[in-house]
């Protein structure tokens, strides 16, 4: 690894269960993730993605093995110390969205803000900022229920960037979505990576996301097996690009 | 945020807020009803004592209450409590029951109170009709608005026959009810005497009065040593003693207690219950929060900020509530009373009661492993 990871893991080793019932999910994973880079982490179902992204975001800690976050070593960080360091650091994305049901987009994006400290009219104002960033200006009084998948998880996208988190997970985010959100969610999380330096890393197993990672990292059975970087030149696809092509194929 | 969180948790289900208010506002109720009885019926019984200027009681040994003093202080244990240093005036006073024949027939008990308020010893309050100059004239009494009917006359005017005298209502008074349900008649110390049979001048209780600067537990200890036969009491010790007798010793207070008791238990249930289901369908939102990184108070703030909306809003409704049966108790044998203190009270016992319930649900975001938030 090099010291410009902002979030590092060495030779992690997850074992699931216990007695005849325990599993490896991870078997020795070394990776990290640099600023201003998307990194897909693809492999099939049952690989290890998940396991591996929930360690990488503090939420599950490794059998062995040590995790960075921002330089700070995870190992024997209590649950309230995990929790600051993502609250600090990380900005989650996830599957299934999990907005808050009964709050408006704003206020989704705000209790974000909320839970690190920023309060009142600048929390309100920020939280604006980052829905206008992903496109929601026109949606900030919308309750999940009255938005679109597609949108949602850009309510999602705006949650995750708003406590400004050096580095964003997001577990298959366009897993619930048709592709045209998918694309354009995709755009908008390389975009972020780009434009704010951020490190992005996406747990899919869909390969329409390929394009637009700078770094594709596969994983089976818990190891490593594949990691490919994008060829020099070669950009991602901008959200304006997707919109020009889905004309072009009517 | 929190609050709002809290708020917009609490009325998503709205059948399950009914649920919950329901429960605050019947254990609100049940406890304000509860505890409203036993305040009516401790100044009911102490009413008396409340409205004597005495700094100790001088009652026949073992005197249990106000009306259970008999007649067994002589004017001999009044001169050596008069000849006591620090002592300013020792005032008599007459308690006893006694049967008041109705006038149509028939009789019930009265306990009849003789006092002179002229030497400041018992001093009457709430006339409505009449003032104790009318009292003090031939045959006078007074008694209580709400008592007529119970015996049997329709006012100021009226006759009747008490124990050995004949009696006419010169005076009503308004709000001076008996725990006992025998009403009181207020007459002059001297009539009483007379209505009682008593030629001499036995009393119940003598009121002593003391100097300004006297000591008190000095002058209560040197009275005890001069009068052998009797008991002297503060004021309060009085008042605590007829309290136990009437509430404890009968069981009435323990029923009324126990019953404000069983109110907040159900209540704590019922809330707990409440707060513990919506907690278990709001676990995704909670395991979501904590893995954006929020601390467990955080998270225990919204639950608390719960509990704390549903004590403010149940609070209010069982108050509501609590008022019309206070008020409309008021002219009953037994009223309620509500004070600001009592309703201060039953806020702070609704917003512990509200807090001890929310401890399930806290126990159970406590556990949540953010790790769930992956697997949906």
């Amino acid at each position: 690894m090099t010291g410009q990871s902002v979030l590092e893991a060495v030779d992690v080793v997850k074992e699931l269960g216990s007695g005849a019932g325990k599993i490896t999910a991870l078997k020795g994973v070394s990776l990290g993730l640099m600023p201003g880079e998307l990194t897909l982490l693809m492999g099939p179902s049952g690989s290890g993605k998940t396991t591996l992204l929930s360690i990488l975001g503090c939420i599950m800690t490794p059998t062995t093995g040590q995790i960075r976050v921002a330089g700070h070593d995870t190992e024997g960080l209590k649950a309230e110390e995990l929790a600051r360091l993502r609250r600090e650091h990380i900005g989650f994305i996830f599957q299934s969205y999990n907005l808050f049901p009964t709050l408006s987009a704003l206020e989704n994006v705000r209790i974000a803000l909320d839970v690190c400290g920023f309060k009142g009219f600048k929390a309100a104002a920020r939280a604006e900022e980052c829905l206008r960033e992903v496109g929601l200006g026109h949606r900030l009084k919308y309750h999940p229920a009255n938005m679109s998948g597609g949108e949602q998880q850009r309510v999602a996208v705006a949650r995750a960037i708003a406590t400004s988190p050096s580095v964003i997970l997001a577990d298959e985010p366009t897993a619930a979505l048709d592709t045209e959100n998918g694309q354009q969610v995709m755009a908008l999380l390389s975009r972020i990576a780009k434009d704010q330096n951020r490190s992005v890393l996406v747990v899919t197993h869909d390969p329409r996301t390929k394009p637009f990672a700078d770094r594709t990292i596969k994983i089976e059975d818990g190891l490593i097996v594949d990691e490919e970087r994008r060829p020099e030149g070669l950009d991602a696809p901008q959200i304006t690009d997707l919109t020009k092509r889905r004309k072009a194929h009517g | 945020m929190i609050l709002t969180l809290a708020f917009r948790n609490l009325f998503h289900d709205r059948i399950r807020l009914v649920v919950t208010l329901v429960g605050i506002l019947f254990s609100i109720v049940l406890v304000a009803v509860q505890l409203g009885l036993y305040l009516g019926s401790s100044r009911m019984i102490t009413a008396n004592i409340d409205h004597t200027d005495a700094d100790l009681w001088i009652t026949t040994f073992g005197a249990k209450s106000f009306e259970d003093g008999g007649m067994l202080l002589k004017s001999g244990d009044r001169h050596q409590a008069l000849a006591t240093p620090g002592v300013a005036a020792v005032v008599p006073l007459v308690v006893s029951f006694a049967e008041w024949r109705k006038p149509s027939g028939g009789s019930t008990r009265v306990v009849v109170v003789g006092t002179d308020p002229e030497d400041k010893g018992l001093i009457p309050w709430g006339f409505e009709k009449g003032t104790w100059a009318d009292v003090r004239e031939p045959d006078g009494i007074a008694v209580d608005r709400s008592y007529l009917k119970d015996l049997d006359i329709k006012g100021i005017g009226d006759t009747a026959q008490v124990a050995a005298g004949r009696v006419r209502v010169k005076a009503l008074t308004e709000g001076i009810r008996s725990f006992t349900q025998s009403p009181y008649v207020f007459t002059t110390l001297a009539r009483a005497r007379m209505l009682l049979a008593e030629r001499g001048t036995a009393t119940t209780f003598f009121l002593v009065k003391l100097k300004p600067g006297a000591d008190l537990e000095q002058v209560r200890n040197n009275l005890q040593n001069r009068l052998e036969s009797a008991e002297v009491l503060t004021t309060a010790e009085f008042r605590d003693r007829s309290l136990t007798t009437w509430l404890f010793k009968t069981g009435a207070g323990i029923a009324l207690i126990g019953g404000a008791f069983l109110g907040l238990l159900v209540g704590t249930v019922i809330v707990a219950q409440t707060l513990y289901s919506s907690t278990k369908d709001h676990l995704n939102e909670f395991a979501t929060l904590r893995a954006l990184g929020s601390s467990s108070g955080y998270i225990h703030k919204v639950i608390l900020g719960q509990a704390g909306l549903s004590a403010v809003i149940g609070y209010s409704l069982g108050m509501a509530i609590a008022l019309a049966v206070v008020l409309a108790s008021r002219d009953s044998p037994l009223p309620l009373v509500m004070t600001p203190w009592l309703a201060a009270v039953l806020f702070a016992v609704t917003v512990f009661m509200c807090a001890i319930s929310a401890m399930s649900a806290i126990m159970k975001v406590t556990k949540i492993d953010p790790a769930m938030v992956f697997n949906r």
